[in-house]
């Protein structure tokens, strides 16, 4: 790890200010994702803001919607009473990410700004990394691929994201308040993340020095059941292979909404628009829910290390589609 | 592991590698120090204060070796910055002693011997301790579930589960 200031400025704007005013400078959070990076020689910050002690921590419930301060941590939301009965789906997604000890210090906001678990990214000896050196090349598109994407993708990057609780706030439509130097806005998650594209080193819609402040999740309608899956190569304590958060709302056996989102197939949290488009007033039935896998998956781009993730994919949805509706019957 | 250490960038002395001032409280002591930024919890525990029952094994936040308790939570230390943990609470596997007495889990663990090479082992007993203490224990499915943090290459898990049953039901029996 190369030498860096450590600074732990009381406010936020003073944050805000530091970061925004040198490209070297990165915050520091739960760490969990930054450190690891320094280590490896990835990320090179010449200034750590330790953001940790700002007053950005804690949940209110007001008006349907959670207040999701961006330093509260994976765990401390997932014990939130709100979320199990409200958004179960959320919860699931949160506590199957990672480890209990790292649930502990990651937080919410760094959560949604985790980089890309792609080997050949956190690997320096890599030559060929787009996102980590521009025009580089790709690596990982001739390299082993059983962890990467195939929606979203382009020719120069295909690495994942590998949240999960991403996965039900895309499908939620969360808001993500952030604060820079010319004041607070509002971005909508479905809007807040970037496609590699030619650019795979942005990664999202925010300017260098914007800090994450809140997360605003709506609640759903009371009687909406939902749930998230997440299917991967071992048990417990893994990244996703595929994953779904689905949440529908039922009259009798019609859907009336639905709300998809996929993990582990996407270069970006994936909102799956046109699987809700075909559920949308259809009948529950196994063909509905066939028809609306293949609408999620249309458009997928494979290489031979990810062509068995189309099918998964697939299976992935259907059953959390069946567990939904099986449970709202 | 890949490790990149580069002490300082070309043309740099080495008395400008940036330091910090921290207090760190370990199992009730308070312990200033003045670290380089870099140093993370885990380097201060076993390189600065001489408390060694944190365990290097990945360095990098995924085998749960190095797990130590911070206000009560468990974390992994080896991704945890020094200086971020400046006045907080630490709790390490020597502070589970009572007057020399080993903790309960420690019992367990020695009873069920659930252990062959005992390197990850203080990393599972903090975080059983944890495990307990956020009523995770309840059934096997939890305890794999919630313990899945900590990898155990020697594969003792079978040995490490009855251990914190047994524990757990004592504790649960102790209650009634």
């Amino acid at each position: 790890m190369r030498p860096f200031e450590y600074v732990r400025p009381a406010e936020t704007e003073q944050a805000v200010a530091a970061v925004t005013a040198d490209p070297r400078t990165s915050f520091l959070a739960g760490g969990t994702t930054q450190l690891d990076l320094m280590k490896d020689g990835v990320l090179d910050p010449q200034r750590l803001v330790d953001i940790t002690r700002l007053p950005l921590k804690g949940i209110m419930h007001a008006d349907s919607r959670v207040h999701v301060g961006a330093l509260t941590t994976m765990e401390e939301l997932a014990a939130d009473p709100m979320l199990r009965e409200r958004l179960p789906f959320v919860r699931e997604a949160l506590l199957l990410g990672a480890s209990t000890q790292l649930r502990n210090m990651a937080t919410i906001g760094g959560n949604l700004l985790q980089r890309a678990r792609c080997r050949y990214f956190r690997d320096p000896t890599v030559a060929a990394c787009n996102k980590r050196n521009p025009g580089s090349g790709c690596a990982a598109i001739h390299g082993i691929q059983r962890m990467h994407a195939i929606l979203g993708t382009s020719d120069q990057c295909i690495a994942l994201h590998a949240s999960d609780v991403a996965v039900p706030f895309v499908a939620l439509d969360v808001v993500v308040h952030v604060q820079g130097v010319d004041g607070p806005r509002a971005i909508p998650l479905t809007q807040f993340y970037r496609e590699p594209g030619t650019t795979p080193h942005i990664e999202n819609v925010l300017k260098h020095g914007e800090l994450i402040t809140e997360v605003e999740i709506p609640l759903l309608p009371e009687g909406v059941l939902s749930h998230y899956l997440k299917v991967r190569d071992r048990v417990s304590y893994e990244f996703a292979l595929t994953s779904a958060g689905v949440a529908l709302q039922m009259e009798g056996d019609i859907i009336r909404e639905a709300r998809i989102g996929l993990g582990g197939v996407g270069t970006v949290p994936w909102r799956a628009w046109s699987a809700e488009d075909v559920l949308r007033g259809a009948t529950v039935s196994a063909e509905s829910f066939q028809a609306a896998a293949e609408a999620a998956l249309e458009g997928a781009r494979t290489l031979p290390g990810t062509a068995f993730k189309v099918e998964l994919a697939k299976r992935t949805l259907v059953r959390t589609l069946e567990t939904v509706a099986g449970a709202s019957s | 592991m890949k490790h990149v250490d580069t002490p300082t960038r070309p043309g740099e002395a080495t008395s400008e590698i940036p330091d910090v001032e921290v207090t760190l409280n370990v199992n009730g002591d308070p312990y200033r120090m003045r670290l380089d930024s870099r140093v993370t919890l885990l380097d201060a525990l076993r390189d600065h204060l001489g408390l060694t029952g944190a365990k290097k094994g990945c360095d990098q936040g995924a085998c749960g070796a190095c797990t130590v308790l911070v206000d009560g939570k468990r974390i992994v230390s080896c991704l945890a910055l020094a200086a971020q943990y400046d006045g907080r609470e630490i709790t390490t596997l020597e502070g589970l002693t009572d007057d020399g007495e080993p903790h309960p889990l420690q019992k367990a663990f020695a009873r069920h011997d659930a252990f062959q090479c005992g390197y990850c082992t203080p990393g599972q007993i903090m975080s059983a301790v944890s495990l307990q203490a956020e009523g995770r224990a309840g059934t096997d499915a939890d305890i794999c579930e919630f313990m899945s943090g900590n990898i155990c290459r020697c594969g003792a898990y079978p040995n490490i589960r009855a251990a914190i049953r047994d524990v757990v039901s004592e504790a649960n029996d102790a209650s009634v």
